[in-house]
């Protein structure tokens, strides 16, 4: 168990941003909340995955909700925190550790607020990777872990337990309808989780990829270089097209924003589908990147992830695809987050590394 | 009907009188300490010969950066006292969060969280803390500051909290001027208590400034309205200036868009301001700039104002070049440009010489340049086609050829074609533009709400005649309004039809 350093939270807001996808925005304000707890004195405290003993209690955090209404109440850990206690009375157990069950966005910065709290270690772990849209695209379900007892709460005294759901879909369904309640945010603790099933079945070292990646960026930064090829040699990634994006188009269905973007560069086109996060390079028409892999659009100067929601006409990029967990690529993760599950006609196929043909390196 | 256009920036004050669209009189004169006696120095030689008595003014627009520059200087700005209304939500950062430490020493007063605010749909998160307001007013009285910001949790929504919360502050303490964050729009708690904050303690030096400029006017003998411009490219009347200084930020690029715009009568254009160190790039849509997406830094402060999309770049007249190998700037001899450019027997060798020595520009001493080869006049212009070739592709919204609108001082350096470019339009008058834009601007009024279960029709109609209203508050002819843009937006994961509606008209001045 290690303290993440003051300067590593900016990293981590980067890195969390890149493997956000386009979905999950920079958490600027999340960022600010954990330095202020920092100005206090506090320090969140990074658990390796192989320190997890067995029968340790984790808990597995996500704000639910819409990420407008954080812009306005600004980030409620606390309401997080409650649901932890619920979910601790609930079971009767004390948890050992929080993690987030997505690291890309907001919630990448969840456990270490709550952890600061309350005084628990943060695992170097998360549920998905990524960002992902809805809670059934996390690993424990697709592994067919419990999706049960869920537990939200708000900043107010309204707390939420479903004690048993049929499955994930479920308690996204009844979680959602509780988090639109208490004003489209809710802190949430899902099914505790034990030391085994979070070594069996989360994706490990998520914090420390997010905040390497993160630190990548920083530190080529301040050297004046560009970090694209460090990026992709940390994080195993292959560099899809560097280029200028030539068109977007976007709406919004089923509470999704959904587009295109069509970016070229090197003589050749690529179009990415977008819902909510990145979903689908195509190359001169051929796909070659797909979910659940990383699709993560680069700003060419900063080299911060641009997200779908603010991407626009003429911005220099480069679009790079980084590897999807195992987990997410077996026959059940691509059943639940493979390009079907998106309802796209095709099935996944990983994309090339690089040096590979038909990718430029 | 006849308008004046003021432009008092930070070194010259300049004033032009307009005929409709046609420039009578236009005059550069430099910006004087009190404001008051260079406004009217220009003023004197623009109404010279009784000019006012043939026809009368029917209005007096004034650009300034006073309220940038004082945030920005940190001069001229009180203490304010500060109330947040959302607890037990939006208690995880406090106000100030991130401002300079510099800047919140002068700024910080007394500040109060204190229960209530509204969900997204409206509901109260808790019922708002009356008792906690009064206890509040009562402390901000006996503090003595002049101003407080009031902010509410989803105020942009519903504002009947800071609506109550400023009755109670108005009861105890008349004197204090308050801004509510709601006047001031968009979603975003942090940016928009930000803006709210900046305004309140910019209240005291904006009723100095409009008392100046109403001074200056009265002493040259004129009665017109007076309205000032704001970031948008448009004006609101002086009184409610007064009251939302935090508007009139950054109308300079704008008012320099705009004035191009009119002076060349090109309304969807890239415009290319090239000064002597820097150019910055701008995109006009309908007439107007486009606005930023990002959030914006005032002086170090985050916030959500509508500011025009503008790029700037290390080139100018005075950028400075080396040859063999050729190295082109970003050090340039800025205002030292007279001293130190060949073409004025000076040492160093800028963009202003190769530009004369090309006959694209005539300015000092030709012969001073004759020696500068053909190569090196080549390479360095095409270099600079080719960055500025860059800039206008960053700019652009489509791949579509546009025109370029080129002003300012160094507005020779573009060249007559390029690429992805329609038209180059080297703009007469350039000088003068910020004055013209500031003359020939319109009176805006906006809105940016969340609307639900409402029709799309009905939400925009419903926002139309909120912005309309605003538009007639701030000086605007009911009769003469047009819708200027719509924006809406579904909002990922909210339920009951959440659209959020933004909305833009302007009208004539009255």
């Amino acid at each position: 168990m290690r303290a993440i350093e003051l300067h590593e939270l900016e990293a981590l807001a980067i890195g969390a941003g890149i493997l956000g996808t386009g979905g999950g925005n920079h958490p600027h304000l999340e960022l600010l909340c954990a330095r202020a707890a920092y100005a206090a004195g506090k320090r969140a405290q990074l658990l390796a995955p192989e320190e997890l003993q067995d029968d340790m209690r984790i808990a597995v955090l996500a704000f639910m909700g819409a990420p407008l209404v954080t812009k306005e109440r600004l980030p409620e850990p606390i309401s997080a925190c409650r649901a932890v206690r619920l979910m601790e009375r609930h079971t009767e157990r004390k948890f050992d550790a929080v993690m987030s069950v997505e690291i890309g966005g907001e919630n990448a910065f969840l456990p270490l607020l709550v952890g600061m709290e309350l005084d628990l270690p943060v695992v170097d772990a998360d549920a998905m990777g990524r960002a992902f849209p809805e809670a059934q695209m996390a690993s424990f379900a697709i592994r067919g872990l419990d999706v049960y007892p869920f537990a939200l709460a708000d900043i107010r005294d309204n707390e939420v337990l479903i004690a048993k759901a049929e499955n994930a879909l479920w308690t996204e369904r009844l979680g959602r309808k509780a988090a639109i309640e208490l004003g489209s945010i809710a802190g949430t603790c899902a099914a505790p989780r034990s030391g085994a099933e979070v070594k069996a079945h989360g994706i490990l070292g998520s914090t420390s990829r997010a905040i390497r990646l993160g630190d990548i960026v920083l530190d080529a930064r301040r050297r004046h270089e560009d970090a694209v090829a460090a990026i992709l040699a940390a994080g195993d990634g292959a560099l899809l097209l560097r280029g200028k994006v030539i068109d977007v188009s976007r709406r919004t269905t089923d509470g999704f924003v959904r587009g295109k973007v069509r970016i070229a560069g090197e003589g050749r086109t690529l179009d990415i589908d977008f819902q909510n996060e990145f979903s689908v390079a195509r190359l001169d028409g051929e796909i070659i990147a797909c979910v659940p892999d990383l699709i993560t659009v680069l700003d060419a100067e900063t080299t911060e992830a641009i997200g779908t929601e603010v991407i626009r006409y003429g911005q220099r990029v480069a679009v790079v695809a980084l590897p999807a967990d195992p987990i997410m690529t077996s026959p059940e993760g691509l059943h639940t987050v493979g390009p079907r599950a998106f309802g796209f006609d095709f099935d996944y196929r990983p994309f090339a590394r690089r040096g590979h043909a038909g990718v430029p390196s | 009907m006849r308008r004046i256009g003021i432009d008092v920036g930070g070194t010259n004050t300049d004033a032009v009188l307009l005929e409709g669209t046609t420039i009578l009189r236009a005059i550069k004169t430099p910006t004087t300490e009190d404001v008051t006696s260079g406004i009217k120095a220009a003023l004197a030689h623009i109404l010279k010969d009784g000019v006012a008595r043939e026809a009368p003014i029917g209005a007096i627009m004034i650009g300034t950066t006073h309220f940038t520059n004082a945030v920005v200087e940190r001069r001229g700005i009180a203490r304010t006292a500060v109330v947040r209304i959302g607890l037990p939500a939006a208690a995880s950062l406090p106000p100030f969060i991130e401002w300079p430490e510099d800047l919140r020493s002068k700024v910080e007063g007394p500040t109060f969280l204190l229960r209530g605010g509204n969900e997204f749909d409206g509901r109260p998160i808790v019922p708002f803390d009356r008792d906690g307001m009064r206890r509040a007013a009562a402390e901000i009285a006996a503090s003595g500051v002049d101003s407080a910001a009031i902010t509410a949790v989803f105020s942009p929504l519903t504002d009947a909290c800071e609506e109550e919360a400023a009755a109670i502050l108005a009861d105890v303490a008349p004197q204090v001027s308050v801004t509510l964050s709601s006047a001031l729009g968009r979603i975003g708690l942090i940016e928009r208590e930000n803006a709210t904050i900046l305004n309140s303690c910019l209240h005291g030096l904006a009723r100095r400034t409009v008392k100046a400029f109403r001074t200056a006017i009265a002493e040259s003998g004129l009665s017109a309205p007076l309205y000032l411009t704001q970031n948008d490219g448009t004006v609101m009347l002086a009184e409610l200036a007064e009251r939302f200084p935090v508007l009139c930020f950054a109308s300079g690029p704008t008012n320099s868009m705009r004035g191009a715009a009119l002076l060349s009568g090109v309304e969807n254009a890239i415009v290319l301001d090239v000064g002597g160190t820097t150019t910055d790039v701008g995109m006009l849509q309908g007439g107007f700039p486009r606005e930023a997406n990002s959030k914006v830094d005032i002086g170090g402060v985050r916030t959500s104002f509508r500011m025009p999309d503008v790029v700037s770049i290390a080139l100018g007249g005075g950028t400075l070049v080396t040859p063999a190998p050729l190295r082109i700037g970003p050090e340039s001899a800025g205002f030292r440009i007279t001293e130190r450019a060949r073409v004025f027997g000076g040492p160093d060798l800028t963009l202003t010489d190769i530009g004369v020595a090309r006959g694209k520009a005539e300015i000092g001493d030709k012969a001073l340049v004759a020696e500068i080869g053909a190569e090196l006049q080549a390479d360095t212009a095409s270099w600079v086609a080719g960055k500025i070739a860059d800039m206008i592709d960053r700019m652009k919204t489509s791949a579509a050829d546009v025109p370029v609108l080129a002003v300012g001082g160094g507005a020779f350096l573009v060249p007559d074609e390029l690429p992805g470019v329609s038209q180059v339009v080297k703009v007469v008058n350039a000088g003068v533009a910020n004055a013209v834009g500031a003359a020939m601007a319109q009176v805006s009024g906006e809105i940016d709400r969340i609307f639900q279960n409402r029709s799309r029709e009905d939400a925009i109609a419903e926002a139309r005649a909120i912005a309309d209203e605003r538009a007639v508050a701030a000086g605007a002819r009911k009769d003469s309004l047009a819708l200027l843009d719509v924006e809406d937006m579904p909002l990922a994961y909210v339920p009951g039809n959440a659209l959020r509606v933004r909305v833009r008209v302007v009208g004539d001045a009255l």
